[in-house]
């Protein structure tokens, strides 16, 4: 068996200098200031200043709501993520590799990558009716075309040298796999990863809005209908926290796990 | 274990669809243990006749029947190490049932203790050369492939290199093929040396040497060079070479 050795150089962790940091806190300070400012000038009907979203966030909190519909809006985003990424990743590897499932696949890769989202979403839920299938499904279709792009130049630009070293050396096509190729790929899936999260945030709540009971999206919408502003920017503000934390603490860790062999940019 | 290759021919496409001959009539037998040393001009072919001999290339006339059962070691004209995984997950990598003594001792040989831990992006040329050396030998082949391992280096550590070589070619007694351009090399370390013509390639002459390669004395190689520089002089004055 494939041991792994013990005496590794350690990852480069993602330490950032307290100057960095000050940056960011100055950043995130001039945004509330602007905040308020325009708040003051907008008036408190049509922008409402820091202190009444964060009472509407507390208030959303308390009654538990607030973490019932960011959990129900995870959970989408969560399996509609890895259904995309898991069926791009394979298509995109087979287009990369097979010039028949490229030319198969070519004209309906296009189609998908301009198909309005809406579009999508408005057809499952009419066809597969207004269920959580049909809301994971038309999030997970828009999201698949850009993954199944983006690794599929990943396996067009697989280094064919390397290949035959594997070749040579009789690897087992797992260990090929794992140890030749998918490193390889890893910035590429890392990529189509981090634009697809943010695609798949953003269309989850149009899924949300327009056919599920619960959820950020939802309730954004039943704000609309009110007009209830706090309601609505304490929930857009405490989704984007969350998403914040989830890049920060899932993704960029990640990417900077699979870059670690790279001489870092200055 | 012995090597037969005879192409007949080989040829390649170029761009504009005109075919070139790259092999032609090639054709030579490899005792089991021997090492073949092939020398010819650059361009004339070499690398394109081991792939087809290592396997990677089936698209050529002709037969090759390797050592049968034989692990393949090789090592390519570039390291061609695993950029993402360090010196010895490189090595462990190709030659998984290799135990820690041997790995150790092949180490050793090749002064690459220092840098298990380091990925191929620290190295210079001439230490990835070397990883790539290791890993051909880790795997205790029974068919070596060596595609000119010593370009490219100066000349203190390419002596080195080539003593190192011939050390560990004794010590395991493998089938050994290496190509290069290098006349002394081809003298300090092969059992029979194959002159190439250039492009498309076919064998000039056969020189097999019996002095074992420790044994061999300044003034032999030197006589060894003088006759290789006279069959192929001859070549180019029948304008064949280059």
């Amino acid at each position: 068996m494939w041991a792994r050795p013990k005496t590794l150089t350690p990852a480069h962790s993602i330490v950032r200098s307290p100057k960095t940091e000050m940056f960011r806190f100055l950043s995130f300070t001039t945004f509330l200031a602007t905040w308020w400012i325009a708040a003051l000038f907008a008036g408190g009907e049509k922008l409402p200043p820091p202190p009444a979203v964060l009472a509407a966030i507390v208030e959303a909190a308390n009654s538990g709501a607030l973490f019932l519909n960011l959990g129900v809006t995870l959970a989408r985003v969560a399996l509609a993520f890895t259904l995309a990424m898991t069926l791009g990743t394979a298509i995109g590897y087979l287009m990369g590799r097979i010039r028949l499932a490229d030319r198969v696949g070519d004209p309906w890769l296009i189609l998908l990558l301009n198909l309005p989202a809406l579009v999508v979403i408005v057809l499952a839920y009419i066809w597969a009716g207004l269920t959580e299938v049909a809301a994971i499904a038309a999030i997970a279709i828009n999201k698949l075309p850009t993954a199944v792009v983006t690794v599929r130049e990943g396996t067009r630009a697989l280094d064919t040298t390397l290949d035959e070293m594997a070749r040579v050396f009789a690897m087992p096509r797992w260990r090929a796999f794992r140890h030749v190729i998918l490193p390889q790929l890893a910035p590429y899936i890392a990529a189509a990863a981090r634009s697809g999260l943010s695609l798949v945030w953003k269309i989850v709540l149009v899924a949300e809005l327009l056919g599920r009971p619960n959820g950020v999206g939802f309730e954004i919408g039943v704000a609309f209908q009110l007009f209830d502003i706090p309601r609505l920017l304490a929930y857009a503000l405490s989704f984007v926290a969350v998403v914040l934390i989830i890049e920060t603490v899932l993704v960029q860790p990640f990417e900077a796990r699979v870059s670690r062999w790279r001489p870092r940019a200055a | 274990m012995q090597l037969e290759v005879e192409i007949a021919r080989k040829a390649f496409t170029n761009a504009a669809g005109e075919r070139h001959d790259v092999l032609v009539d090639l054709k030579f037998v490899l005792g089991a243990g021997e090492v073949g040393v092939f020398v010819g001009p650059s361009g004339c072919g070499k690398s394109t006749m081991l792939k087809i001999i290592a396997g990677l290339d089936q698209d050529y006339q002709g037969r090759v029947v390797r050592p049968a059962d034989a692990r393949i070691g090789m090592v390519f004209q570039e390291p061609r190490l695993l950029p993402w995984r360090s010196v010895e997950e490189n090595v462990r990598l190709a030659a998984p049932r290799a135990d820690d003594v041997a790995l150790s001792a092949l180490f050793t040989v090749l002064e690459l203790n220092a840098h298990r831990s380091h990925f191929p992006g620290e190295l210079s040329l001439g230490l990835a050369r070397r990883v790539a050396l290791a890993r051909a030998f880790a795997v205790e082949p029974g068919f070596l492939i060596l595609d000119e391992p010593l370009t490219s280096l100066d000349d203190a550590l390419a002596m080195r290199l080539r003593d190192q070589i011939a050390t560990l070619v004794d010590s395991q007694s493998v089938t050994t093929l290496l190509v290069t351009h290098d006349v002394d090399d081809a003298i300090r370390l092969g059992d029979r040396v194959f002159l190439l013509s250039s492009r498309p390639a076919r064998i000039l002459a056969e020189l097999p040497i019996r002095t074992p390669r420790k044994a061999r004395g300044e003034a032999e190689i030197a006589a060894i060079k003088a006759e290789i520089a006279r069959r192929t002089n001859g070549d180019s004055a029948n304008g064949d070479a280059l």
